[in-house]
């Protein structure tokens, strides 16, 4: 008891000296100084309840706990519900669904909406990339954003210095961030698990820093304006057409509207995410899809088998970086503007986090978790300031009641007809 | 008499101070089935990394059909013909058993990402051929009937057969068994002697195996290989091997 009785005076005293300094102290400018005032008495009276219950909770730790394992276990998703919704013949009926909403959305929803909505595809698009390399080759990759920057500055750069189109930059943004996903990987490949995780976090940092500073090239911290929108078949979705283009509007006679633009943006957006989903789809069933996912349980046997373990690795870090790279050239198109600022660790922690969430090597879930990671913040702008609160706490239930994620998804096996 | 299609000589691995193996030497004749013995911690399977290139032998040669392959990378020799299981079976535990098959025959697929992105003709037909392969050794080790199963759910001895399968799918050229008979019961020993015989005599195999179990080795060998402490101590026929009274000593300590 009398244990009990100090760790429970330990921990009341702990929440105390946290929460007081924090939340009970408060900096004020007073004329030309800064001073320090206590908080309102609520505020305190709310720590010092925080502190007693806190008390009570570990004083009564073992009553509690008892208390707690005496009800009836009850699931949150009863496992046969469980099994159903992670059948891969499940998750595509759900896929076919979602699709056709999207395909809808756009007619309906209101400006805002739909221009959300294009940001989620974004983020699809990269989570989907990032499920290649993190949740089926098993490699964790802390710099997925340096891809998603090179691809983005690949359209800027060529648009702005040599006028090229989006379309015909798409293709190129996605090979310039593969040949840079297949130089790093050559040498970092070797390294494992966290050593792997460290290597790269540098490499998405030091493309963002290389951008910054090439401010010749890049513009620096300024980084690129007025980059082109895409054009349907060189129809340009802009109010007055540029010298020898004709625009959208005019082409079919309509009045001139500024959601076209954004329904026309949300579509190719749409577009990429589907043909991103299409061959991700495809490379799970292919040889080597089944390579990644042995070389993850096992390297060794592997070699042992005579598979290339450097040669399968970097094919999913080429990949995974390709679709990274069109997301990237996308996002320019779509901003018009870029700095090296939209590329920093935390969006590569949010595509992280998005393939977490939604359970590794689970499209699905991807797709629900680019959700849920993009719209709660808009949905909640008032409660901006507790946006990373509201991601820790996320990822702590997480971890608690769901740690294989949202969806995750049982793996499409194949199967030798005419047996179990 | 049958050509030589491995022969080491002079085969030296060392771990900073330690010596683990010394001047090692063997011959494997094509469709001879050869055994490894000597007590636990002889050098064994250190001879058996050096071989298969999971070590750099510190000294030596290999020659691998009159080629010297020593020093070459695991997945190399692999690709050349010499595959080997593990003393702790390594099977990709969450895949099924014939996708563990699948795996095996990556080198012999069509991986070309654009056929397989648009399944072209070829595409389907070297999958198609696959899977026929894969079904073909399934039977061969009695296992057809577990197919779908993940790896990692099947029975020792099972798992040990299917290792075996995964094995035979690269086509080897020699097959390298690592203790195959550890942790099975006499039924299972039968029925692995039984698949070696059939390896050798109707898929012409060529197997070098590490083996305790000295009712086995002497009824399935031609030739005994006996190591150690590191260094070759007797070698010959079984017969030979058996009546040898170095070998004698060593396994069962000085009288």
């Amino acid at each position: 008891m009398t244990r009990n009785l100090k760790s429970a005076l330990f921990s009341a005293v702990l929440v105390l000296a946290v929460a007081y300094p924090i939340l009970g102290l408060k900096l004020d400018i007073v004329g030309i100084n800064l001073a320090v005032v206590g908080a309102s008495s609520t505020t305190v009276l709310v720590i010092f309840a925080a502190a007693l219950l806190m008390f009570l909770r570990v004083l009564f730790n073992e009553q509690i706990s008892a208390m707690w394992r005496s009800r009836p276990q009850k699931q949150l998703v009863s496992d046969k519900a469980s099994n159903f919704l992670t059948l891969p013949s499940t998750q595509r009926w759900f896929l076919g669904a979602l699709v056709i909403a999207a395909l809808v959305w756009p007619f309906f929803g209101s400006r805002g909406a739909v221009d959300i909505a294009t940001l989620i595809l974004i983020y699809v698009m990269l989570g989907l990339g990032l499920n290649i390399v993190v949740g089926l080759a098993g490699l964790l990759d802390l710099g997925y954003v340096g891809f998603y920057a090179v691809g983005a500055y690949t359209y800027a750069l060529l648009q702005h210095y040599f006028g090229f189109g989006f379309w015909i930059c798409l293709p190129l943004a996605g090979l310039a961030s593969a040949t840079f996903g297949f130089l790093l990987g050559f040498p970092v490949l070797r390294l494992r698990g966290d050593y792997l995780a460290i290597v790269t976090l540098g490499f998405g940092e030091i493309i963002r820093l290389f951008l910054r500073n090439l401010t010749d090239i890049t513009g620096g911290p300024n980084g690129i304006s007025n980059i082109e929108k895409p054009t349907l078949f060189g129809l340009t979705f802009e109010r007055k057409a540029a010298e020898g283009m004709q625009t959208f509007h005019e082409y079919f006679g309509l009045e001139y509207n500024s959601i076209n633009k954004v329904i026309f943006l949300y579509l190719v957006a749409l577009l990429l995410a589907l043909l991103a989903l299409f061959v991700i789809n495809r490379l799970l069933r292919m040889p080597i899809g089944r390579a990644w996912e042995a070389l993850r349980e096992d390297e060794i046997a592997c070699r042992a088998l005579g598979l290339n373990p450097t040669i399968i690795k970097l094919s999913a870090f080429t990949l995974g970086a390709a679709f990274a790279g069109f997301a990237g050239s996308f996002f320019a198109a779509r901003q018009g503007l870029i700095t090296p600022e939209s590329f920093t660790f935390l969006e590569s922690a949010i595509i992280l986090a998005i393939v977490v969430l939604g359970g590794m090597g689970s499209q699905l879930g991807v797709i629900l978790a680019a959700i849920v990671m993009i719209l709660l913040p808009e949905l909640l702008r008032e409660f901006s300031e507790y946006r990373m609160l509201g991601f820790g706490a996320l990822m702590v239930l997480m971890m608690i009641w769901r740690p294989q994620g949202f969806l995750p998804m049982q793996r499409p096996v194949m199967k030798l007809k005419g047996e179990r | 008499m049958s050509r030589p299609l491995l022969q080491a000589s002079g085969l030296s691995m060392r771990f900073g101070g330690l010596l683990a193996v010394n001047g090692v030497g063997l011959t494997v004749n094509e469709k001879q089935v050869v055994s490894m013995i000597g007590p636990n911690g002889a050098g064994k399977t250190t001879v058996f990394n050096c071989l298969t290139g999971f070590y750099k032998p510190t000294a030596g040669t290999i020659l691998l059909d009159g080629e010297p392959i020593q020093g070459l990378a695991g997945h190399e020799i692999a690709r050349k013909g010499v595959v080997r299981t593990f003393q702790n079976v390594r099977l990709f535990k969450e895949m099924t058993a014939v996708e563990n098959l699948l795996v095996a025959q990556h080198r012999h697929l069509n991986t070309n990402f654009l056929s397989g992105l648009f399944k072209t003709p070829s595409y389907r037909k070297s999958e198609r051929e696959a899977m026929e392969h894969a079904e073909h050794w399934l039977e061969a080790v009695d296992l057809k009937a577990f197919a779908n199963r993940p790896a990692g759910t099947l029975a020792y001895g099972q798992q040990r057969r299917l290792e075996i399968a995964r094995c035979m799918m690269t086509r080897p050229r020699i097959l390298m068994l690592d203790e195959p008979a550890a942790g099975l019961n006499p039924r299972e020993t039968d029925d692995l002697k039984a698949l070696i015989g059939v390896l050798r005599n109707e898929h012409n195999a060529t197997v070098l195996l590490i083996e305790h179990d000295m009712k086995l080795v002497m009824s399935i060998s031609d030739h005994i290989v006996v190591i150690n402490q590191g260094t070759p101590l007797a070698d010959g026929t079984p017969e030979q091997i058996r009546d040898n009274p170095e070998v004698i000593k060593a396994y069962l300590g000085e009288a």
